[in-house]
């Protein structure tokens, strides 16, 4: 674990004794369970976020993509996931393939789904099909099933990124493009995958999180982005691509979840949360730049 | 870490102060400590009968210490103008810019190097040499009494390198002081006056250079004999391996590849590898840059080429990046430690490793000794004629004649992107591949 990660864990330890002093009913049994359910889909779309930050892009479009994977999910629970992969084509046939500016194509694809869904919804409420919350399981059932799926994934994804050859090559395509392009890595086919896994991950996010009610706001998922780099960078994850591992990540989206409730606990205005975010994601590149430059 | 320790260096006016030593010598430290990068914890500085205790970047600048580094760090979006400008006034923000005064001493500053480049050309458009002629030009500007030359014809053909040596000459006759770090020791003798052996951080010894041998000085870098400088061994060709742009590679030969830089001698390698089947390997030019990947650790960059399956196995990893640590002599710690803590000749051995560990039949290797210290340099050296004599092919791109001479049983001389002539070993002279280089002679 390196330094900011390690921060990261500090100040979440920190914050959970202030609560434990100051707020104990944080840890109520139910409150701990809607914490977990509220951040399981920016955990999983950090996961997509790594992925794409490891190989040194950046994809701020996840939000208007959960937006439309929600929507997705209307027609039927399978489009959601289907939605994602199409939209993370598009995002990485443009970044991917062509090799364009990832922070300019997220942008245009961010602005232009988020405003097609606007316009085909004309703001109006998703309803999503009768029968379809919690999968016609008991909410408890539901809920626990959602808790284990996303634990499953974290500790695969983890266990992955260490042994599998293709997220080595993300991690070699992160840290130096040309290098591993001369190691005979298909660079292109990469990233281009990178950017498809991330659109896939922000439409399973998009189920899990639509599964817990029955009709769905066209807003949804703003803001997701900032979260979830927020919370991957945070984890230690390097902004230039190359390193970044699983477990910061879980502790960054802890981290920044834990911070959101701990607000409404403590007394303090949620409209400060965002802004705190803002101020963790400098903080991070900060650390990033004083601390970790050591290296070469 | 200790870098230097009992370093004692005196530089003359007027002349040209060759520094050598191998790799982590400490040649870079001294040169730090000079241009005020870094401050050194003990020891004096004296300029022109001022003791100073350290420097810093700005008064190393007004004492007239100037640097032109191996790679000139120019800036590309930048024109010459602006780039001299800002190099010798630093940058302003006061009032406003006189431009028509500054190209013209920009023009000025260009033609005492010898250079006839248009001023309001972007610095990216340059070639290195012209790059170089560039960085030369802005420290004169700020009248740099002290050039330290750092590996300035590291990435020159030839050609270029005359064309440099002729400017440090007429540097020299204006009274000013060089400081020359080359690895080449051939243009040492050809270029300097005295020179200053640095092995461990310590002064070995300053002397005129005429009065050692290159062999001598090989000893004093290395502190040990080198019996052979190039260690060619006569290995029987076999069968042919490849064809690459009309000159057959057969199994067990070198053919070394000459050319001025830019001649497309890496373009055309690139190519080869990638159109090509999995038997060939290229070893890329500037390890530094793309020839390792150093976050990783030893054993994932051998294998990254040869044993990426979709479940990684670390058993077979470590196996692999052991016997490659046995038999190219690797220096690290551990297969698990990062490239990043290897020194610049063992991080070649690992690139290296990396293409071995493939099982390739041609082995392409570009620019493999540059910037390598000499013990690296041999060392690399015998182990692609261990490689020839197991029956690979290999294909050497070089810059350095002596190398291309010494190493190859073949030259092939490229020039314009074209293969322009084909050299047998016991034909190939000096005088006969640069003259093809060039191409005065049909």
């Amino acid at each position: 674990m390196n330094l900011r990660a390690r921060a990261a864990l500090a100040a979440l330890v920190m914050i959970l004794l202030v609560l434990g002093v100051a707020a104990p009913r944080f840890y109520e049994m139910a409150n701990l369970r809607d914490l977990a359910l509220n951040n399981i889909p920016v955990l999983i779309t950090s996961i997509g976020m790594l992925l794409v930050l490891l190989i040194g892009r950046i994809d701020i479009s996840v939000g208007s993509q959960f937006a439309l994977c929600s929507m997705a999910v209307s027609i039927s629970p399978p489009m959601a996931i289907l939605a994602g992969g199409l939209a993370g084509t598009v995002n990485g046939f443009l970044c991917g393939w062509m090799g364009l500016p990832s922070i300019v194509v997220t942008l245009g694809t961010m602005v232009a789904l988020r405003d097609a869904i606007r316009w085909s919804t004309q703001g109006a409420w998703i309803q999503l099909p009768t029968g379809f919350q919690w999968a016609g399981l008991s909410q408890e059932v539901g809920q626990i099933l959602i808790l284990i799926l996303a634990l499953v994934l974290v500790l695969v994804m983890g266990w992955a990124l260490k042994n599998t050859g293709l997220l080595r090559f993300v991690y070699a395509t992160g840290a130096d493009e040309e290098s591993a392009r001369l190691a005979g890595i298909p660079v292109k086919y990469v990233r281009m995958l990178t950017f498809v896994a991330a659109g896939l991950f922000v439409g399973l996010a998009a189920l899990l999180n639509a599964l817990r009610f029955n009709e769905i706001q066209p807003s949804a998922g703003m803001g997701l982005e900032l979260k979830a780099i927020a919370a991957v960078v945070v984890g230690g994850a390097s902004i230039r691509g190359g390193r970044g591992t699983m477990l910061g990540t879980v502790i960054g989206v802890t981290l920044l979840g834990v911070i959101g409730a701990a607000l409404t606990f403590l007394g303090i205005s949620a409209y400060w949360e965002k802004a705190i975010q803002g101020v963790i994601i400098l903080l991070a590149a900060l650390a990033e730049s004083l601390g970790e430059r050591r290296a070469g | 870490m200790q870098a230097l320790k009992g370093v004692d260096f005196s530089l003359e006016a007027g002349e040209v102060h060759a520094l050598v030593g191998e790799n982590g010598a400490g040649k870079s430290t001294l040169v730090k400590i000079l241009t005020g990068a870094v401050t050194a914890d003990a020891g004096t500085i004296t300029v022109g009968g001022q003791q100073y205790p350290a420097l810093t970047p700005s008064l190393a600048k007004e004492l007239g210490i100037g640097i032109v580094y191996q790679q000139p760090s120019v800036f590309g979006e930048l024109t010459i103008t602006e780039n001299i400008a800002l190099g010798v006034e630093g940058a302003s923000v006061k009032g406003k810019i006189d431009w028509d005064s500054r190209k013209q001493r920009a023009e000025e500053l260009l033609q005492s190097v010898g250079a006839s480049i248009d001023c309001n050309r972007l610095a990216s458009s340059l070639s290195l040499p012209e790059q170089q002629l560039v960085e030369i030009a802005k420290a004169l500007g700020t009248d740099a009494k002290v050039l330290i030359l750092d590996e300035p014809t590291a990435s020159l053909s030839e050609v270029d390198a005359q064309h440099l040596f002729t400017l440090v000459r007429r540097l020299r006759a204006e009274g000013r002081s060089i400081i020359y770090i080359s690895h080449r020791l051939e243009e040492l003798f050809e270029i300097a006056d005295r020179v200053t052996v640095l092995r461990d951080g310590q002064t070995i010894t300053t002397q005129p250079i005429c009065d050692l041998s290159r062999q001598e000085l090989v000893r004093l870098m290395a502190g040990r004999e080198l019996s052979q400088v190039f260690p060619k061994r006569g290995v029987p060709i076999g069968e042919k391996r490849i064809t690459i742009a009309g000159i057959d590679l057969h199994a067990g030969e070198i053919v070394g590849m000459a050319g001025l830089v830019g001649a497309g001698r890496t373009e055309l390698a690139q190519d080869v590898f990638f159109e090509s089947s999995s038997e060939v390997a290229y070893l890329p030019e500037d390890r530094r840059k793309h020839g390792v990947i150093p976050e990783m650790s030893v054993s994932a960059n051998i294998t990254l080429a040869s044993l990426q399956r979709f479940f990684l196995d670390f058993d077979a990893e470590r196996q692999i990046a052991e016997a490659f640590r046995e038999k190219l002599l690797l220096k690290t710690h551990s297969v698990e430690s990062p490239v990043s803590t290897l020194s610049g000749g063992n991080q070649q051995k690992v690139a290296i490793a990396r293409w071995l560990a493939t099982g390739p039949g041609v082995l392409i290797l570009d620019e493999p000794t540059q910037g390598v210290d000499v013990g690296a340099k041999s060392e690399i050296h015998r182990l692609m004629c261990d490689l020839a004599e197991q029956g690979m092919a290999i294909l050497m791109i070089s810059s350095e004649l002596p190398e291309i001479l010494g190493m190859s049983d073949r030259i092939a001389v490229m020039r314009q992107n074209r293969i322009v002539g084909i050299v047998d070993r016991a034909d190939a002279t000096q005088d006969k591949i640069l003259s093809l280089m060039l191409g005065e002679s049909e």
